[in-house]
């Protein structure tokens, strides 16, 4: 692999222990994709700051010790507190301080304190052809797709080693070849359905499904795919699958029409998506049986304008059961001064900030299933909380919630 | 012997029983550190445990928090002994990095296909993936 002059400085221990080992192991797993060399990057998201065990804490602690700093801008994905309203934990004292520890240490490398998994809903955001490196994965998918970023997936540890060598490796997504859609996805649905939130998230999951780790092409889809419906539908594939990228024709930067998207060539693969197609994939995300025991919305995080048409949704109603909306701290500072909130807090909602309800104890023993709009946290709670899911649109939950039972109403 | 090719992108010799995973998993959601048990319950392979085994996987699906799970279940133990993949996996990659340089753990992944059929007690040694006398492909080939 070709490493610059200042690659090769970083290996040699003079700008400190911590970019020594960021860019050892930053060249390990480079040479382990066959990169040619690493590039320059302009920014990044960690995903490491949230706790998993002390291997987490041991690698992050490291790196403080030997006097990392990041050199690009970087942000902090969710992690496994709410600071600012910390009186939602519920989880075990000693774990509560490990992961206070690991959040800490990821400030003291200089990464700021954001705590959100939706980092494109940030004031300042990367544009159209920015090299980063960006963990979680429905912000990758985000910013690979809607914002025309390049990222590759970014796990734990490698996010970080980016952020304080400010370098990548020079393959996969980072290149145009690399976005190339070698998938088609031709979608036969009626148009009414793309007024529908809940077809979103449940036409991501089929992708993630059939695309695997496959560039796709989607048509069939419109400017009413804004971006509060790809971020579901983006976070729905990217845990269904391996899905790092989509391209939606006509509509997302790289993809002004299929060809564009496929760079001229012939995809490799042509799947049609009807309604049968997307019926099995919502139905796949119910999981188990009983009442209504609480809801969960905002995964990822809510936007501003989602919190707001939530506020507009449940005015003047009072929700019978626990729910809980999970958004950021900088939009929930941005809604804070538009109004609504007092809807949703007189409601009876807990908004939770910094981390989500299906990754952390907030929740408690809940009595039932959970209702939730997101396919990703319907996919992950089973297996993280042993709870059942009922995945339903917005309305559906703030009407089930009004009348404490699950109602899921008309749906396709 | 196996005539396939692989292509280590974590170095290291490692021996354990197939554990063949007929569909991608996310460790994170998908792995419990505390006992090795695969708790993805739309998974296959639910209720199997990945401790001390070659674990096959066309390739690694969902979270960038995967890593994190793979570190900390080599530190406890209750890790896979080696990675069979079809396509290169950067997140599993860096996850066996960091455990080998925290905790002296060595949990080679190679990327390559075993011939389908593939069972029993298997050696991952640097770029050579072998059976051990007795296991081998395919039913009583």
């Amino acid at each position: 692999m070709l490493l610059s002059d200042q690659d090769r400085a970083m290996l040699t221990g003079r700008s400190g222990e911590a970019v020594r080992t960021a860019m050892e192991l930053l060249i390990a797993v480079a040479e382990s994709e066959e990169a040619p060399a690493l590039l320059d990057i302009s920014a990044a998201h960690i995903d490491g700051g949230l706790y998993h065990g002390e291997a987490g804490l041991d690698f992050a602690r490291g790196l403080v010790d030997g006097g990392g700093r990041v050199v690009v801008p970087t942000t902090l994905n969710v992690s496994s507190l709410d600071l600012l309203h910390p009186e939602l934990y519920r989880g075990d004292p000693a774990t509560a301080k490990a992961a206070r520890a690991l959040m800490e240490a990821y400030v003291a490398m200089g990464c700021a304190p954001t705590w959100t998994c939706a980092p494109y809903q940030l004031v300042s955001r990367p544009g159209p052809g920015d090299q980063i490196a960006w963990g979680e994965s429905n912000a990758i998918v985000f910013a690979n797709s809607v914002l025309g970023a390049r990222t590759a997936r970014y796990g734990d540890f490698l996010d970080i080693c980016c952020a304080l060598t400010g370098r990548a490796p020079a393959t996969g997504l980072h290149t145009d070849e690399g976005r190339r859609a070698t998938l088609l996805v031709d979608l036969e649905v009626p148009d009414r359905m793309l007024d529908d939130d809940l077809f979103y998230p449940a036409l991501g999951h089929a992708l993630g499904e059939i695309a695997g780790a496959e560039v796709a092409v989607i048509t069939g889809l419109d400017g009413r795919a804004g971006e509060d419906r790809l971020k579901s539908l983006g976070a729905a594939a990217a845990s269904s699958g391996a899905v790092a990228m989509f391209h939606v024709a006509g509509v997302t930067p790289e993809a002004r029409t299929v060809a564009a998207a496929t760079h001229h060539r012939a995809p490799s693969r042509q799947v049609t998506l009807g309604i049968p197609d997307l019926i099995r994939a919502r139905e796949s995300l119910n999981h188990g049986e009983g009442p209504l025991g609480a809801i969960s919305v905002g995964t990822p995080h809510f936007s501003v304008h989602e919190l707001d048409h939530l506020g507009r949704m449940v005015a003047g109603k009072v929700s019978k059961v626990p729910f809980y909306v999970n958004t950021s701290r900088d939009v929930l500072d941005e809604f804070e001064h538009t109004g609504s909130i007092a809807a949703i807090e007189a409601f009876g909602a807990t908004i939770v900030t910094d981390t989500c309800t299906y990754i952390t104890p907030i929740m408690g023993d809940v009595d039932g299933r959970v209702m939730t709009n997101s396919a990703k946290w319907a996919f992950y709670a089973p297996g993280n909380l042993g709870v059942g899911v009922v995945f339903a649109g917005l309305e559906a939950c703030v009407s089930s919630a009004v009348s404490g039972r699950v109602e899921i109403g008309e749906v396709w | 012997m196996s005539r396939e090719e692989f292509r280590a992108l974590v170095a290291g010799s490692a021996t354990g029983e197939l554990l063949n995973l007929t569909a991608p998993l996310s460790l994170w959601g998908g792995l419990d550190p505390d006992t090795g048990l695969i708790i993805d319950r739309s998974h296959p392979e639910l209720g199997q445990s990945m401790t001390g085994a070659i674990v096959t996987m066309p390739f690694g699906r969902g979270s960038s928090s995967s890593s994190s799970v793979l570190a900390e279940a080599l530190r406890l133990g209750t890790g896979p002994a080696g990675f069979i993949l079809d396509l290169p996996d950067s997140i599993l990659v860096i996850g066996s990095l960091v455990a080998n340089r925290l905790y002296g753990t060595v949990c080679p992944i190679v990327v390559g296909r075993l011939p389908s059929g593939s069972t029993g007690r298997w050696v991952i040694d640097q770029d050579q993936v072998i059976p051990m006398p007795g296991s081998g492909s395919g039913p009583a080939a």
